[in-house]
């Protein structure tokens, strides 16, 4: 009994911080893995439309992304403020997307070849036009399995 | 004479690993990509000569978004909201009306003979439409196929289709099929070609 009187009596001991680093630096290191930076520079602004309906995109790696939007103020001097394509982080034209599509499919593994996917950002403002243009060329080049990106929306209307 | 060096104070790493810490939470962006998925057709082969396939005309279902994004479907206008219901009784024609897509016998593997719906919705737009407009048209029109498949699962197996398997899911998307086709691009509506 004295044993145990003797144990309680003792002063609260201070928290011993000494793991704290270590878990802290364990955080961070998944923080720094994990973290993408974006590859690309936006040249054009995309405000993407809203869907309901969205798949989630399983294979990061085999998308390859085509932006279509007014480009950014920086640009419109240069550029006007009519949508344009964006490969990689440059203005381009249609004809270019053979040409990125064939590079997209040279660095990617040849069993994954089939399964590229080209997702679309385009913004909600911008006319079918460019994107109908857009999407006969990718027809032409076979890569058929496209993706439009969207926001995710809840279920319910707003009009 | 050197006094033995001093064990260096690790007290702050705890301040400065946090603060890299927060950096990176801050920073990163796990942002997951969504989106509506599709399957374009194969650009037909101009050598070969293709026979159109000649569907039946109560069997499709023209939507049409003119450069106004005003919205036609089945030869009549209608606000977006009506779109899903409208497609969902295409699709299904629950009262067999002869103006509505025809039903084929069709054995489905592991479920046996059940009629299968032989509607097509055929999607046209403008190239003024704007993408907005065509995105949320894709959007209910996906929506529609999604609940009667969600209905087919509930029927048959008693559950919603997301949340059955792999061959389940199989039976239902033969069961109800997505056809969904784009007409090859043309101008509806023309005033003026805005590039």
């Amino acid at each position: 009994m004295a044993k145990f009187r003797s144990s309680s009596s003792k002063e609260l001991q201070p928290l011993n911080t000494a793991s704290l680093p270590d878990i802290v630096f364990m955080l961070l290191f998944f923080f720094m893995i994990s973290v993408s930076f974006r590859q690309t520079e936006r040249v054009v602004t995309v405000r993407l439309p809203e869907a309901t309906e969205v798949a989630k995109l399983d294979r990061k790696d085999l998308a390859s992304y085509i932006n279509i939007g007014t480009p950014i103020v920086a640009f419109q001097s240069q550029y006007g403020t009519d949508a344009r394509i964006q490969l990689n982080d440059a203005f381009s034209n249609i004809d270019d997307i053979r040409d990125f599509i064939a590079a997209s499919r040279e660095s990617m593994s040849e069993s994954d070849r089939p399964f590229m996917t080209v997702a679309l950002k385009v913004d909600e403002n911008v006319r079918m036009g460019i994107v109908t243009d857009v999407k006969q060329e990718l027809r032409r080049c076979s890569a058929l399995r496209i993706m439009y990106s969207t926001r995710r929306k809840s279920e319910h209307y707003d009009f | 004479m050197a006094k033995p060096a001093g064990e260096i104070n690790a007290g702050s790493m705890a301040d400065i690993a946090f603060l890299l810490l927060i950096f990176f939470l801050v920073t990163t962006t796990m942002d997951v990509e969504t989106g509506i998925q599709r399957r374009l057709p194969p650009m037909p082969d101009e050598n070969q000569q293709t026979e159109v396939e000649q569907i039946n005309k109560r069997n499709i279902m023209v939507v049409l978004i003119n450069q106004s994004d005003r919205l036609f479907a089945g030869g009549q206008e209608m606000h977006i909201t009506m779109l899903k219901d409208k497609v969902k009784e295409f699709i299904i024609n629950p009262a067999n009306l002869p103006d509505l897509p025809e039903k084929r016998e069709r054995d489905i593997e592991g479920l046996g003979s059940i009629m299968v719906s032989r509607a097509v919705v055929s999607l046209q737009n403008d190239r003024g439409t704007s993408y907005d407009a065509y995105i949320q048209v894709q959007n209910e029109l996906v929506k529609a196929f999604n609940e009667v498949r969600d209905e087919f699962g509930m029927q048959h197996f008693g559950k919603k289709y997301s949340s059955l398997d792999d061959d389940q899911q199989r039976i239902v998307r033969e069961a109800v099929p997505m056809n969904l086709s784009e007409r090859e691009p043309r101008e509806v509506g023309t005033r003026r070609r805005r590039r």
